[in-house]
C-alpha cells in the first residue's frame, strides 16, 4: 500500500517548501525597500545635511556616522578576537579557566542588544567619562560583535588539518611560526566570514547606540571621536517615529541606504574570501 | 657509533601504557626498521625521537632517549627537530609552492638569501629524485604533484634542513611499486649522509631495505637483530609468527 516513491516525493516537497520560504522574506524586503527607496535616491539626499526637521534634504551626516561607528567597532574587536581566538585554539588546554571563558564567550552572544547599550552608557559614557561620543558607540558596538568574530576565526582556525601544524612542527618552525605562516594564512576565510557578520550586525543595531553615540538631530558631520553623531538606524527610527509627516520614501530611502551599505562592505569581504579560497587546494 | 640511546623508555597515553620498558640503540648511518602490527607502537615510538607526541595532551613518558649523548630532553624542541627530521604516513605538502615547500624549515631557520635557499632546494630534490620531473615546475601548486612526487617532495622538505636522522612513518603506504621503489632507492642512498628509522607495515620492505630491524609487539621490543637474521633465524617465535604473516 506504501509506495516509496510517492512518500519521497511528499518529503522532497517538504524540504523543498521549507527551503523556498526562507528565500521568499528576503526577496521581498529587497523587492519593496528597492520598490518604495530608490525613487528617494539622489545625489542630494546622499551628500546633503537633514534640512526642514528632518523631513527633507539628505542623510549624509548619518551615513558618515555609520560608517565611522563600524570601523572603529572592527579596529577594536577584530584584533582582540583574533589574537583571543588563536589562544583559544592554538595555546589554550582544556581546565577549568578555559572552559569557563568559552563559556563567557557563548553567553556574551546571547546578551540582548538593548542591554549592551545600557552598559556601554554606563561604562564608557559615565564612568570613563568618554560622553555619548563615536568613541562610546564604537567600544559598545565593538564588545557587542566579540563573540561572532571569537566563535567564527576560531572555527576558522580549527579548521586548519592538524597535519599541517605536524608537519611544520616537525621541521623545526616554533609553534608561533607555524601558526603564523601556516594556520592563519589558511584561515583567513573563515575569519572574514566573522567580521562579515559582525559588520552587518554593527551596522544595522540601534540599541547599543542609543545611548552611547546616536544623537537625535545633528546637522553637520563629527569633528572627532569625541563628538557624537548620527547613524542610520537610529535615524531611520526616529524619522518613522519620532518626526511627524516625515514623506514615506524618505524612510524608504534611508533603509535603502543602510541596507545597501551592509551589502555592500559584505561584497567586498566576499570577493576578498573568494580570492584567498581559491588558494586553498586540500 | 651510537646515534639514539634508548634507556627503560616507557609512555603512556592517558591510562594506555603504549611503549614498555624499551632499551634499545639507534647507529649512525643505518637504515633501522621497525616492524609490527597494529597498536604495537611503532609509530609512538618513532613520534617519540623527535618529540612530537609531546602535542598530545595526555603523553606522560619516563625513561631516557639520548641523541649523540644528549639527553633529548635537555635539548631545545626545535633543535631537536632539525636535527630529527620526519617523513608522514601520507604526503602532506604544505599548501604552497613546490618551491615554497622545499625551503619552508629553511625560512622558518631564518635563511633568507635567495641563493642559498634555490641551492639548497636544488640540492633536496635531487637528492629525493625528484629534481628532473619539477625544475621547470617549481611555483606551481605542490598538489598539482602525483602523490609519488609528493612523497618525494617531503622528503626533499626535510632534507633541506639538513637533518642527521630521518624518521620514515609507513613512507609507502599510499603509493604505487613504482614510486614506493624509488622512495626505497632513495632511502638507501641516502644512509650515506644520515641515519634513518624506518616504521613500516610492509614487512618485505623492511627486508629489503634496512640493515637491522626491530619488531615491536603490544609496546614491547621483541626482538632487534641484523635484518637477515630477523628474516632468516628468528630468537623468538612470535617474530617468526609474524613475518610469516601468521598474525597482525
Amino acid at each position: 500500500m506504501k509506495n516509496p516513491y510517492r512518500t519521497q516525493n511528499i518529503a522532497f516537497f517538504f524540504l523543498f517548501l521549507a527551503t523556498l520560504l526562507i528565500v521568499v522574506p528576503v526577496g521581498l524586503i529587497i523587492v519593496i525597500i528597492i520598490q518604495k527607496g530608490l525613487p528617494a535616491i539622489n545625489w542630494q539626499f546622499l551628500s546633503d545635511i537633514p534640512r526642514q526637521g528632518m523631513r527633507a534634504g539628505g542623510i549624509f551626516p548619518a551615513i558618515v556616522g555609520t560608517v565611522y561607528l563600524v570601523t572603529g567597532a572592527i579596529i577594536l574587536a577584530l584584533p582582540i578576537g583574533l589574537l583571543a581566538a588563536i589562544y583559544l585554539s592554538e595555546y589554550s588546554k582544556d581546565n577549568l579557566l578555559n572552559r569557563l571563558i568559552k563559556l563567557a564567550i557563548v553567553n556574551l552572544a546571547g546578551v540582548p542588544s538593548v542591554v549592551y547599550g545600557l552598559f556601554g552608557l554606563a561604562l564608557f559614557v559615565v564612568f570613563f567619562k568618554f560622553g555619548a561620543s563615536i568613541l562610546s558607540g564604537s567600544l559598545t558596538l565593538g564588545i557587542m560583535i566579540l563573540p561572532v568574530i571569537i566563535t567564527t576565526s576560531r572555527e576558522a582556525l580549527e579548521s586548519v588539518p592538524q597535519s599541517f601544524r605536524e608537519v611544520s612542527l616537525s621541521l623545526g618552525a616554533s609553534k608561533w611560526q607555524t601558526i603564523r605562516h601556516i594556520v592563519l594564512p589558511n584561515a583567513i576565510p573563515g575569519i572574514l566570514t566573522g567580521t562579515i557578520l559582525g559588520l552587518g550586525r554593527a551596522a544595522g543595531e540601534t540599541a547599543p547606540i542609543l545611548f552611547t553615540v546616536a544623537a537625535f538631530y545633528l546637522p553637520r558631520l563629527p569633528n572627532s571621536i569625541f563628538d557624537q553623531a548620527m547613524a542610520l538606524p537610529y535615524h531611520l527610527y526616529v524619522i518613522s517615529t519620532q518626526v511627524p509627516n516625515v514623506a514615506e520614501k524618505i524612510r524608504y530611502g534611508t533603509a535603502f541606504v543602510l541596507l545597501a551599505l551592509v551589502l555592500i562592505m559584505n561584497l567586498v569581504a566576499i570577493i576578498i574570501r573568494y580570492k584567498f579560497r581559491k588558494r586553498k587546494k586540500w | 657509533m651510537v646515534k639514539f640511546e634508548i634507556h627503560d623508555l616507557n609512555i603512556w597515553f592517558g591510562s594506555v601504557h603504549a611503549i614498555k620498558h624499551i632499551n634499545m640503540e639507534i647507529q649512525s648511518n643505518e637504515i633501522l626498521s621497525v616492524i609490527g602490527p597494529a597498536n604495537s607502537g611503532k609509530t609512538t615510538f618513532l613520534r617519540m625521537l623527535n618529540r612530537l607526541n609531546d602535542l598530545n595532551q595526555n603523553f606522560k613518558m619516563n625513561g631516557e632517549v639520548r641523541l649523540d649523548n644528549e639527553d633529548i630532553k635537555n635539548i631545545d624542541m626545535e633543535l631537536l627537530r632539525k636535527r630529527v627530521g620526519m617523513v608522514f604516513a601520507l604526503p602532506l605538502p604544505l599548501p604552497l609552492s613546490i618551491f615554497d615547500n622545499v625551503v619552508y624549515g629553511l625560512r622558518m631557520h631564518g635563511i633568507k638569501n635567495k641563493k642559498v635557499l634555490e641551492e639548497r632546494a636544488e640540492e633536496s630534490l635531487k637528492e629525493a629524485y625528484l629534481w628532473e620531473e619539477v625544475k621547470d615546475r617549481l611555483s606551481e601548486s605542490a598538489f598539482k604533484l602525483s602523490g609519488g612526487q609528493q612523497q618525494r617532495l617531503c622528503i626533499a622538505r626535510t632534507l633541506a634542513v639538513e637533518p642527521e636522522v630521518i624518521l620514515f612513518d609507513e613512507p609507502c603506504s599510499g603509493l604505487d611499486p613504482i614510486s614506493t621503489a624509488k622512495v626505497e632507492d632513495a632511502m638507501v642512498k641516502l644512509k650515506e649522509k644520515y641515519t634513518l628509522v624506518l616504521v613500516t607495515n610492509n614487512v618485505k620492505q623492511a627486508a629489503r631495505v634496512g640493515d637491522r630491524t626491530a619488531f615491536f609487539l603490544s609496546g614491547e621490543l621483541i626482538e632487534l637483530d641484523k635484518t637477515d637474521k630477523i628474516f632468516t633465524a628468528p630468537q623468538d617465535k612470535r617474530t617468526d609468527g609474524y613475518i610469516r604473516g601468521k598474525f597482525g
